[in-house]
């Protein structure tokens, strides 16, 4: 460690410092004074777009589900779709994304398709997490997708874990995790950043900073100036971006990935938006924010910035944008229907999975459950559907020594 | 065959997983070039690099945190908490993602590969934090499996087990016997099973169960009550998640009598889980209340350590009581 000696005390604060905000595209949707445009050809920002659009479509189709009382629960990325869907897009589709359960539109940019997401929102028997987790813990291995766990923050040093994975497997790819700037909070993001950047592991970490957490305001999660000071402190790269403009979002993510990927190194991004929806469809904003502070981010709306460039750049139309939306509203709904009907999964299912291989204290209490279920069969309807009900109580084993 | 003790046959396992499977990782506090405090990870970055056997800051959380994703990659952790005591930063870690990984994705994910290292116990004059035997807060996790050895031999070959075994372990190293514990250990590579018990002496008048270092102190009681013409049978549990009633349920059948042993404190004891089991699939065989033998239900002490411990004198008495009830 490099010092320079003093001799008058002399504190310091971090006011020394003060971070900007990369940012490309205005909300009317054209191109800062001084900007430069990045490299996207035609078909990728098409391609971004749509997967917006898709987002914002799907989580307003299914919050009017949950309203409806067709599904339990949701959660909107309304309002951070920039954020999430360009960072995703700067990515190798092969590397690796650690979420923390607002990042739909990461998968929607890979193409996992509506019924994939409906069939994990309804527990279904074709979720790929068979019915085991809440709506929106979402998880694709074939899209590089780590399921969604609901404890905040964990995956954040796991992310570090997957890429030091990466460096030594030498196959050129990354880990990018997202966390909210109240996640940032818990010792696992500090850990996760100091190992990083111990260990010169090829991950990012991409904050959205969406100005709540659930109802605490981000002036009562940190005194700092936001995030992204933090890193200087693991020595890490860091950018603060306007995560309303996914033009600067997919940019800043582009670089960091070569930082990433050629030189090993962890980078933060913190992306400044806001949650436009209610945390959940649990939660009511309307306890702890104003309509008018609300209005002012609506103006931003990322979604409308994007689109707005595009349609200048005449590689989008209105004609598109309205067959578009009524085709992905029809498909919501259409997909949603047959999603709503299907079965659950199988009773078996309960037990599987906890190991590679079931235990035998687990399967005994798995017969001692089948027996009762066979003998309280309307009690347990869902469970009772995958069992033959005419095996007798008492000719089943009862594993007794 | 070699002589070695504890930490040689340890070492030697991690030494023997390493060489074969580039993909297994040894990391932790002070694991590398000093080989770990009590230097079971010796030699091991200078034999396979700083790539594959390092030293992490120190955050048992990131340590768990970063094997999980390690693990979840593909790779193979053996991930050392330094002391058993200090594992509880990285409880969030270990009870509600190492276990989960699996059943939450429904097998798209899993983080089999993770073996989480740690020494355990008291008799070192370690007080509260160099002491704790934290087994049942783990034992209580579906989705873990926890093994502890009682010797250099069984602790090699369960240690090979738990690298290659297809799911998470934790696997709890009795600290006491680290260095006390000398045996003969085969060079060559070789596994024990996990899940399963292992009856240690054969007897017909009660039965005996511990694990770790407790089977030593067992086996001093043990030679107290032959001397009264007491036949014990003894069984090391060797892994209590998952545990292998089978084989209690079996012997208790044969002896209708149970002492269990173990360090930690009674109330919400691992002893417990057992007493229940045998008392629910051997109940009408059973000749005698099931004792339990354990720590007392406090802080683990420092100067008055040897009252606290069940010692074999303790066990002795249980094993009397319990033949003359």
């Amino acid at each position: 460690m490099m010092t320079e000696y003093v001799h008058q005390p002399d504190f310091m604060t971090g006011d020394e410092f003060s971070i900007p905000t990369f940012s490309l595209l205005c909300p009317e949707g054209e191109l800062h004074d001084g900007a430069i445009e990045p490299a996207l050809e035609r078909d990728h920002a098409r391609r971004i777009y749509q997967a917006m659009l898709a987002t914002r479509i799907l989580d307003e189709r299914m919050m009017a589900a949950q309203r409806q009382g067709r599904l339990s629960f949701y959660m909107q990325c309304t309002g951070e779709e920039a954020a999430v869907v360009g960072a995703t897009a700067a990515l190798d589709d092969a590397d690796m994304i650690m979420a923390q359960y607002r990042e739909q539109g990461a998968l929607m940019y890979r193409g996992f398709s509506i019924d994939e997401f409906m069939n994990q929102l309804f527990g279904n028997e074709l979720d790929y997490g068979k019915g085991r987790q809440m709506p929106i813990h979402y998880g694709s291995r074939k899209l590089h997708y780590m399921t969604i766990s609901s404890p905040l923050a964990t995956q954040i040093p796991q992310a570090t874990g997957y890429a030091y994975g990466q460096k030594l497997a030498g196959d050129g790819h990354c880990t990018l995790t997202f966390f909210g700037e109240g996640a940032a909070s818990e010792g696992d993001f500090h850990a996760a950043l100091n190992m990083a950047s111990v260990h010169q592991v090829p991950v990012i970490f991409f904050c959205r900073n969406n100005g709540y957490a659930i109802s605490t305001p981000a002036v009562e999660q940190f005194a700092a100036d936001g995030i992204a000071p933090r890193a200087f402190g693991y020595h890490m790269h860091v950018i603060r971006v306007d995560g309303n403009d996914v033009l600067a979002v997919y940019e800043a993510t582009r670089q960091a990935r070569k930082i990433a990927v050629e030189r090993n190194q962890p980078v933060l991004i913190e992306a400044m938006s806001y949650r436009l929806a209610a945390h959940s469809s649990s939660d009511d904003p309307s306890g702890y924010r104003s309509k008018d502070e609300e209005e002012v981010w609506r103006a931003k709306d990322p979604v409308l910035r994007l689109k707005k460039w595009l349609l200048k750049k005449q590689w989008w139309s209105e004609e598109e944008e309205s067959t578009q939306q009524e085709a992905l509203r029809r498909e919501v709904l259409d997909t949603l229907k047959r999603a709503e009907k299907r079965a659950s999964p199988p009773l078996e299912s309960l037990i599987s999975d906890v190991y590679a291989d079931i235990t035998p204290a687990l399967q005994r209490q798995f017969d001692q459950l089948k027996r009762h279920i066979r003998r309280y069969p309307d009690a347990y309807p869902r469970g009772a559907k995958s069992l033959d009900l005419d095996v007798g109580t008492d000719t089943d084993s009862q594993g007794e020594a | 065959m070699a002589t070695m003790n504890m930490l040689q046959a340890i070492n030697n396992a991690l030494d023997i997983a390493m060489a074969e499977d580039e993909k297994v990782i040894c990391f932790g506090e002070d694991v590398g070039i000093f080989g770990g405090v009590f230097r079971a990870t010796s030699h091991l970055q200078e034999k396979y690099g700083k790539a594959r056997c390092f030293n992490t800051p120190l955050v048992e959380q990131g340590i768990i945190g970063f094997a999980n994703g390690l693990a979840a990659q593909g790779s193979v952790p053996v991930a050392e908490i330094q002391f058993a005591d200090y594992i509880f930063p990285a409880f969030d870690q270990i009870v509600n993602e190492t276990a989960k990984f699996r059943y939450r994705s429904g097998d798209l994910f899993n983080v089999g590969g993770l073996t989480i290292r740690t020494p355990y116990g008291g008799g070192i004059a370690g007080g509260l934090y160099h002491s704790q035997s934290p087994e049942a807060y783990f034992t209580h996790t579906p989705g873990l499996k926890v093994v502890v050895p009682r010797n250099p031999y069984q602790a090699k070959g369960l240690l090979l087990a738990a690298i290659r075994d297809p799911d998470p372990v934790l696997f709890l190293e009795p600290k006491r016997l680290y260095r006390a514990a000398v045996g003969e250990v085969p060079e060559e590579d070789y596994q024990l099973p996990i899940g399963e018990a292992e009856i240690t002496k054969e007897g017909t008048d009660i039965t005996v169960v511990g694990w770790g270092a407790q089977m030593e102190v067992i086996g001093k009681a043990v030679e107290l009550a032959e001397e009264q013409g007491i036949a014990c049978e003894v069984i090391d549990l060797r892994s209590l998640l998952p545990w292998d009633a089978d084989t209690v349920v079996e012997s208790v059948l044969k002896t209708g009598r149970l002492v269990v042993s173990h360090e930690a404190p009674l109330t919400g004891g691992f002893a417990g889980e057992i007493a229940a089991t045998i008392q629910e699939r051997c109940f009408l065989y059973l000749e005698s209340p099931i004792a339990r033998v354990t720590g007392l239900d406090t802080p683990f002490p420092l100067v008055l350590e040897k009252e606290y411990l069940p010692d074999h004198l303790k066990i002795f008495e249980a094993i009397r009581e319990s033949v003359n009830f």
